[in-house]
């Protein structure tokens, strides 16, 4: 196999930016999901808006950001994957339409339909979002039906089975997006109990601990279905035994946020939950490696580094300014996390 | 229906959704700039209250924008994933360039000005307006290049797997079409927001409301909207029909309605398109104007759409032909509404002719219609290329995507932005009915609300 520096260097990059995201908007959707439970009046509602007012449309650049990347680093991964997950990706896009809106447009009437009816949208959205970005990356991990022409088309569910060529939906993929559904919910809930006071913060602590061991559970059962289900992931590891420091940061993570929020140390505590989720989302990566979308059908036909990365001119540019310009945007980020949140 | 069209349809539809948008909040942006730095340099409250009034506006169309927006990143790959493949090593370039260096840059910058004010206080809150202003036109510019190279390719190699490679980045940022249509394309957002903001100002005139502000919005907006206006027309428009004509010359004949190859060739100033007889039906013209106007020589040949290949016309020449001169006569009746309208804030007899205010006030939907038609022209003008001499419209879209997928999220798209339009609509009149002088009160109490962008 060809040496492909400049073509790793950009698989790392969208990882981070994937793995940015995912810490990032993953807060405010998880925000959004303790929504109803956490805050019950309208001024408790409005003090977990506020928490994430100022920083979500932020937070979801990293994903429009992160989809320009992979767009111009490895365009057949997106052209492939963004049609082949056709249906669930314009879901997905409706779903951040509502949850958009629904942040932005909640306080501007004061109604007693009004705010009550997108607070139930803000939480719905986000925790159907978080159940679809889980469902993705099941995917992914899982592999799909790819054959030599490098595109697949998959339906929503066929019938739940796992099999070559199943739908977005099946019993590994559920899992998956179960995980990522109480990871979101614990990661929301320990931010709102950061940045929130009294009774709010109170009733968030107590929503991470509970979902924490859902989270605790699912891991524990990933740890052991996913080599099974993608056997290239265990080779990797076994090849590359240094990259255990991925799962191993995750489980530190894992434990660091009970301990912690036990401890009534929310910053801390998310903190943790951030380590967990970096460290189980560059253990995928670092797992499919050097593939960026493995097929299910037909191993050669798996999208990798090698057979789908952008031409290495336009990949060594894209460093000159990528570099510079995500520096300008951590200088952005510490300006706004400081000064407005 | 099939695939393609449906294709087409989607991505027609969502982009001018979009476009909506984003054209009042660039526009805006510098307007905003504008106003505070006046605030800086007179000191006076009322520059403030009105930079505060028009940021709850924007506030509210940069949400439209953004939730508008993030579904066309998507939509490469989603519809039109062949040519997401086969461009993506070169586009991808400026659409990640758009992320990394506007989206991050506006989107951190809009709450600071929205509820910062008091904690920042006036000098940095200034920097705010003029970063949010940076990243909207940032934004513009990567978002022109990236259409600017699909019609008009430049800096790439054609590799042997059918994909593009890229060649010269300063090529794909410097293209010379790029820096036509963007200037072209932000005077526009300019007359909109002008437009707009004059439009506003008349109705509070003769609504005998908010007098002060009414005056303020209506001179503002005139003198910008008449400056703006004039350079829509020349340089930029007129070098953006130069460009048609010298680099997509069929482009330029089914726009003009040209069917035959002239020497001293008219302009078209009314006329239907009859595409059985390849003729126009009623012409009224200006002999041998478009020769001047598009070679600078009265007799210049320019050449009609029988000297092409039937298969290299654009699909839709009616629908061509008159979207570009909607934007094109609209252009011309802006000009004259804002300066006479000019002529008479100098003279100082504005404000108190009401059949003037009137028509201002019913001026703020054409410059919609005018970038509407604007894009249309642009992007059926193209057709059928989908990058402009090297890929057909029909190879790039998803072909694994059925008609009936692409029918339902269509429809489903159509729902969604039916519901928006409205909300929008609504949280529109009630800032309006609100008015610039209720932001006095409000100012800085902002603070603990809920949320960066709705400003309330
Ligand atoms: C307020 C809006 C507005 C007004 C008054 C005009 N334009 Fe325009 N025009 C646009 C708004 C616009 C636009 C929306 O910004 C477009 C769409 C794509 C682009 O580059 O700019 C555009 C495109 C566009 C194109 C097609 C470019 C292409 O194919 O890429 C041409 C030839 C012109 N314009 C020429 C003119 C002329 C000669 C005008 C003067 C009478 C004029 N425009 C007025
Ligand atoms: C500046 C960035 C833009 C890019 C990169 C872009 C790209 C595209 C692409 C890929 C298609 C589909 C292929 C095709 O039909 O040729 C398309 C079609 C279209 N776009 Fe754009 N577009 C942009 C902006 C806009 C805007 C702002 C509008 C309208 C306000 C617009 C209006 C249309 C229309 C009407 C079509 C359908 C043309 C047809 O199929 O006949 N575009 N554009
Ligand atoms: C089809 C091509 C287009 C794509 C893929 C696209 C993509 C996007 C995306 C993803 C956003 C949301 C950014 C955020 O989350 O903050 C956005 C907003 C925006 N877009 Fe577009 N866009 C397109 C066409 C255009 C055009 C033609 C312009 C102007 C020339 C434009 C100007 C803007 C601006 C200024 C914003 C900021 C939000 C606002 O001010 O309303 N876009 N766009």
């Amino acid at each position: 196999m060809k040496e492909a520096h400049t073509e790793t260097l950009w698989f790392c990059l969208v990882a981070i930016m994937i793995a940015g995201y995912a810490v990032l908007d993953g807060f405010d959707l998880g925000a959004g999901i303790v929504h109803l439970f956490v805050a019950r009046s309208d001024a408790e509602r409005r003090s977990v808006l506020a928490s994430v007012g100022p920083v979500w449309d932020g937070n979801e650049v990293w994903l429009v950001a992160g989809g320009g990347v992979l767009f111009f680093a490895f365009p057949p991964v997106y052209a492939s994957g963004f049609q082949g997950f056709y249906l669930p990706l314009i879901i997905v896009l409706w779903l951040l339409i509502l949850r958009g809106i629904a942040i932005e447009f909640r306080n501007k009437v004061s109604s007693l339909v009004w705010s009550p009816f997108w607070d139930v949208v803000f939480a719905g959205a986000s925790a159907m979002l978080a159940i679809f970005f889980g469902a993705a990356i099941g995917n992914v991990v899982r592999g799909v039906p790819l054959d030599r022409s490098g595109f697949f088309f998959l339906p929503l569910w066929a019938n739940l089975r796992l099999m070559p060529a199943a739908g977005i939906l099946d019993w590994f993929t559920i899992i998956v997006a179960l995980g990522s559904l109480a990871a979101l919910t614990v990661h929301g809930a320990l931010w709102v109990a950061m940045k929130t006071a009294g009774a709010v913060a109170a009733r968030a602590r107590k929503a991470a601990d509970a979902a924490w061991w859902a989270v605790l559970v699912i891991t524990v059962l990933l740890v052991i279905i996913v080599p099974l289900v993608q056997p290239h992931l265990g080779h990797r590891f076994a090849d590359a035994p240094w990259g255990f420091v991925f799962p191993l940061a995750a489980a530190a993570g894992m434990f660091g946020m009970k301990l912690l929020n036990g401890a009534g140390r929310a910053t801390g505590a998310f903190l943790a939950s951030c380590l967990y989720i970096v460290g189980m989302l560059t253990s995928a990566a670092f797992g499919l490696y050097p593939y960026l979308l493995p097929s299910s059908t037909d191993t050669a036909a798996g999208l990798t580094v090698y057979n789908s990365a952008a031409a290495t001119y336009g990949l060594t540019v894209g460093l000159y300014w990528f570099i510079p310009g995500m520096a300008l945007v951590m200088i952005y980020f510490v300006f706004v996390y400081r000064r407005m949140v | 229906m099939d695939a393609l069209t449906v294709h087409r349809l989607h991505f027609a539809f969502t982009a001018v959704f979009h476009y909506l948008f984003p054209q009042l909040t660039m526009g805006l942006a510098l307007l905003l700039v504008i106003l505070k730095t006046q605030a800086l340099r007179t000191g006076k409250e009322c520059y403030n209250h009105a930079a505060r009034f028009w940021g709850r506006i924007f506030g509210i169309n940069f949400v439209m924008g953004v939730v508008t927006g993030i579904p066309m990143e998507f939509q490469f790959g989603t519809n039109w994933a062949l040519f997401s493949r086969a461009s993506g090593g070169v586009i991808g370039q400026t659409l990640a360039m758009e992320g990394v260096f506007s989206f991050f840059l506006e989107s951190s910058f809009l709450g600071a000005f929205l509820f910062g004010e008091k904690r920042l206080g006036p000098r940095l809150h200034w920097l705010s307006a003029f970063l949010v202003f940076l990243g909207a036109w940032l934004s513009g510019f990567f978002i022109i290049a990236t259409n600017a190279w699909m019609q008009h390719p430049v800096g790439y190699q054609l590799l042997p797997d059918g994909r593009f490679a890229l060649t010269s980045f300063w090529a794909l940022l410097l293209n010379q079409w790029a820096w036509w249509q963007y200037m072209h394309t932000m005077t526009a957002s300019v007359v909109t927001a002008s437009v707009v903001m004059a439009a506003l100002g008349a109705f509070y005139l003769l609504t005998r409301q908010h007098l002060e502000y009414g005056r303020m919005f209506v001179a503002m907006g005139v003198t910008a909207g008449l400056i703006a206006s004039c350079l829509m027309v020349f340089p930029t428009g007129d070098a953006q029909g130069r460009n048609i004509a010298y680099n997509q010359p069929v482009t330029l004949a089914a726009m003009e309605g040209l069917f035959t190859d002239e020497r001293g060739a008219p302009l078209m100033l009314v006329g239907q398109p009859n595409m059985s007889e390849k003729k126009l039906d009623n012409p009224i013209y200006l002999p041998r104007v478009l020769s001047f106007l598009t070679f600078r020589r009265w007799k210049a040949e320019v050449k009609g759409l029988d000297a092409f290949p039937q298969d290299n016309w654009p699909d839709n020449i009616p629908l061509l032909y008159f979207a570009y001169h909607i934007m094109a006569g609209l252009g011309t009746i802006f000009v004259a509404v804002l300066a006479l309208a000019a002529y008479m804030l100098w003279r100082g007899r504005l404000y108190d002719t009401p059949l003037m205010l009137w028509a201002l006030m019913l001026l703020a939907p054409f410059p919609y219609i005018a970038t509407t038609a604007g894009w249309m022209t642009a992007e059926v003008g193209r057709q059928p290329w989908l990058v402009f001499g090297l890929m057909r419209t029909a190879v790039g879209s998803s072909v694994e995507v059925s008609a009936g997928n692409a029918m339902f999220t269509l429809i489903g798209f159509a729902g969604m932005y039916s519901m928006l339009a409205v909300l929008f609509l609504f949280l529109l009149y009630l800032e309006v009915q609100r008015g610039p002088e209720a932001a006095a009160d409000e100012h800085g109490a902002a603070g603990g609300s809920g949320s960066a962008l709705a400003a309330d």
